[in-house]
């Protein structure tokens, strides 16, 4: 037995070896990628702070060929967008998914699910056609604004493209939750709305979660769509009305304006400066997402064990 | 504009390629020389790149011996290229600037202008709206938020929503400096911050289409005709004016802005036909079809 299992153990021993070690650079090299991204634009971002003063930085005026740096318009407007198309993608979303997998009988599922997943592999220059041909003037005349090109018009598109994200997501984790959960409920006399609001959804929700931060991020890095029907305006948009107007976000001003400006520039770093507030504000939603799932998850360990 | 580049570079080079062959054999049959064959380096502004692109293929279609090779790069590069003695020809978009010309003298350069096409920006209104004609005044208000209203202008009760290219354009600046400012160096006027920023001349002309609400502006040649062409006067009381090629070429529309080329001294042979052929009637022929308005 032993002579015989010899040959193949030295086999099996360099395959220990080195496919383990493989799998550990994959993953390692994730988090490689990601603090080499952080530090390029850390070294091309920082040196705007040395650049252009604070105050001016943290301005109202973004206005590059004459130097005015004020990105604050910018971050209003990327996050009025993302909350609009948040408020349209979640409820929209999650609804979805719950039917997929609760309400609809199995062969609507089949046919829902694969033509959902097509939906969210619409290029996003095509759903901004469409924005800016059908949706942005039905905006206008429909709710008698001045124009048809607004936030509302950004947050319907990114919500519609953050909706199959959202709904592909959530649908598997409430099918991942094991039907002895229903059928206890319903044992105990629940309806089934109650199962659904009280059991499924609880049951699911660390998937349910991370669906919803997976379309938040998805929103808040669209340029495409968002720089085809927005309007580009870089106005200050803190009241609740902004999402009527014009807005200019982050994304689609580093998109517009990376090409033509001069490398090493102040404009330049400013750029990066953005790019860089981008990543914070969705490293921010990640921290967010994974604490809020980590703590329900030790709640849960802790009610089952 | 990187595709414009892009595409200058890839038919620039290509040309010169294309060329290679047929102006060897031409050179053959008419003088045994080698040096028959003429090259001439042409480079500059973005604006003029497609015109001037237009203008080698057809004047090479033509003839043998001669290689012309394009590249854009931007106004400023194309000068700074001829200062050096890299170029034959510069393109620009505005008039060469005080100090370039004390950089080329002292250079042993002397820059020699060359106006070869104009460029007019039309403002422009949807169909509908009965606003046709503006004053500079009125456009720079207008413009930099001090109107907001169309009844304000003679029109209807409507807001206005104001439409630009984004900064990064030439067109931009040029509106600035010429309409918002009146041409007035130390005037600062900004535009007014909900001004919408279009990535494309598309964008502005499809808004326009279907809002009433609206005003922009683009080069002449790119506007369709269903859109509506305002008339402008340069001063209160002044007449109104349509940009055409004739109110362009008198200078009575306000906003538009001449094409140049320029030549280290003044231009030898080859060069020197070229810029002949090119303020020909048959090489201005192809700044109208561009949307250009030709100099004569």
């Amino acid at each position: 037995m032993d002579k015989s299992h010899n040959p193949r153990k030295t086999g099996a021993g360099w395959q220990e070896i080195f496919i383990p070690r493989m799998i550990k650079a994959c993953g390692y090299s994730a988090i490689l990628f990601v603090a080499l991204i952080f530090f390029f634009l850390l070294r091309e971002g920082l040196p705007t702070l040395g650049e252009v003063e604070a105050g001016a930085l943290f301005g109202e005026r973004w206005y590059p060929i004459e130097s005015y740096f004020g990105i604050l318009p910018l971050i209003t407007g990327s996050l009025l967008v993302t909350l609009g198309a948040m408020a349209i993608a979640v409820p929209f979303g999650i609804g979805t998914a719950v039917f997929m997998a609760e309400i609809a009988p199995r062969w609507m599922r089949e046919v829902l699910k694969p033509l959902v997943e097509l939906l969210g592999g619409l290029p996003s220059v095509v759903l901004g056609f469409l924005g800016i041909l059908v949706l942005s003037p039905y905006l206008r005349v429909f709710l008698d604004l001045p124009t048809g090109l607004t936030a509302l018009a950004g947050s319907l598109l990114l919500g519609g493209i953050a909706v199959p994200t959202i709904v592909s997501i959530a649908e598997d984790a409430l099918d991942a939750v094991p039907y002895s959960y229903r059928e206890a409920a319903w044992a105990m006399g629940a309806t089934r709305w109650q199962t659904i609001w009280r059991v499924t959804l609880p049951a699911a929700r660390s998937g349910v979660l991370t669906a919803i931060m997976l379309g938040i991020g998805r929103t808040i890095g669209e340029t495409m769509a968002v720089m085809m029907v927005t309007g580009n305006a870089p106005v200050l948009a803190l009241a609740l009305t902004s999402i009527f107007h014009p807005v200019r976000t982050m994304t689609a001003t580093i998109a517009a304006e990376m090409g033509e400006v001069a490398n090493g520039s102040v404009h330049y770093h400013v750029l990066f400066f953005i790019g860089l507030a981008l990543f914070v504000i969705s490293l921010i939603v990640n921290v967010a997402a994974s604490s809020v799932v980590f703590k329900s998850k030790k709640r849960a360990e802790r009610v089952l064990s | 504009m990187k595709f414009t580049i892009l595409l200058a570079l890839f038919l620039g080079s290509w040309l010169v390629a294309c060329a290679t062959p047929a102006g060897g054999e031409g050179g053959g049959g008419n003088a045994s020389p080698p040096e028959a064959t003429a090259y001439i380096e042409n480079k500059g502004s973005d604006t003029i790149v497609n015109l001037a692109l237009a203008w080698a293929e057809a004047y090479q279609g033509g003839r043998t011996g001669i290689r012309i090779s394009v590249t854009g790069g931007g106004s400023g590069t194309g000068i700074a290229a001829l200062i050096n003695g890299t170029v034959d020809i510069a393109n620009a978009s505005r008039q060469i600037k005080q100090e370039e010309i004390e950089q080329a003298l002292a250079n042993g350069v002397e820059p020699v202008e060359f106006v070869i096409a104009r460029d007019a920006i039309a403002v422009i209104v949807h169909p509908d709206n009965p606003v046709t004609q503006l004053t500079l005044r009125q456009l720079s208000d207008i413009y930099s938020g001090t109107i907001n209203n169309w009844s304000q202008v003679g029109g209807e009760d409507r807001p206005i929503v104001r439409l630009s290219r984004e900064t990064n354009s030439g067109t931009h600046v040029y509106f600035l400096e010429t309409v918002l400012r009146l041409g007035d160096k130390n005037d600062k006027t900004l535009f007014s911050t909900d001004t919408l920023l279009l990535p494309s001349s598309e964008g502005i002309i499809n808004e326009v289409r279907q809002n009433p609400n609206a005003i922009g502006y683009d080069g002449l040649g790119y506007v369709p005709d269903d859109l509506k062409i305002i008339a402008v006067a340069a001063i209160e009381g002044g007449d109104y004016v349509l940009p055409m090629i004739s109110t362009v070429n008198d200078k009575s529309y306000p906003v538009a802005r001449d094409l140049y080329m320029y030549t280290a001294g003044q231009p030898s042979s080859a060069v020197k036909d070229y810029l002949e052929w090119i303020l020909s009637d048959e090489a201005q022929e192809i700044v109208a079809e561009l949307g250009f308005v030709p100099i004569k």
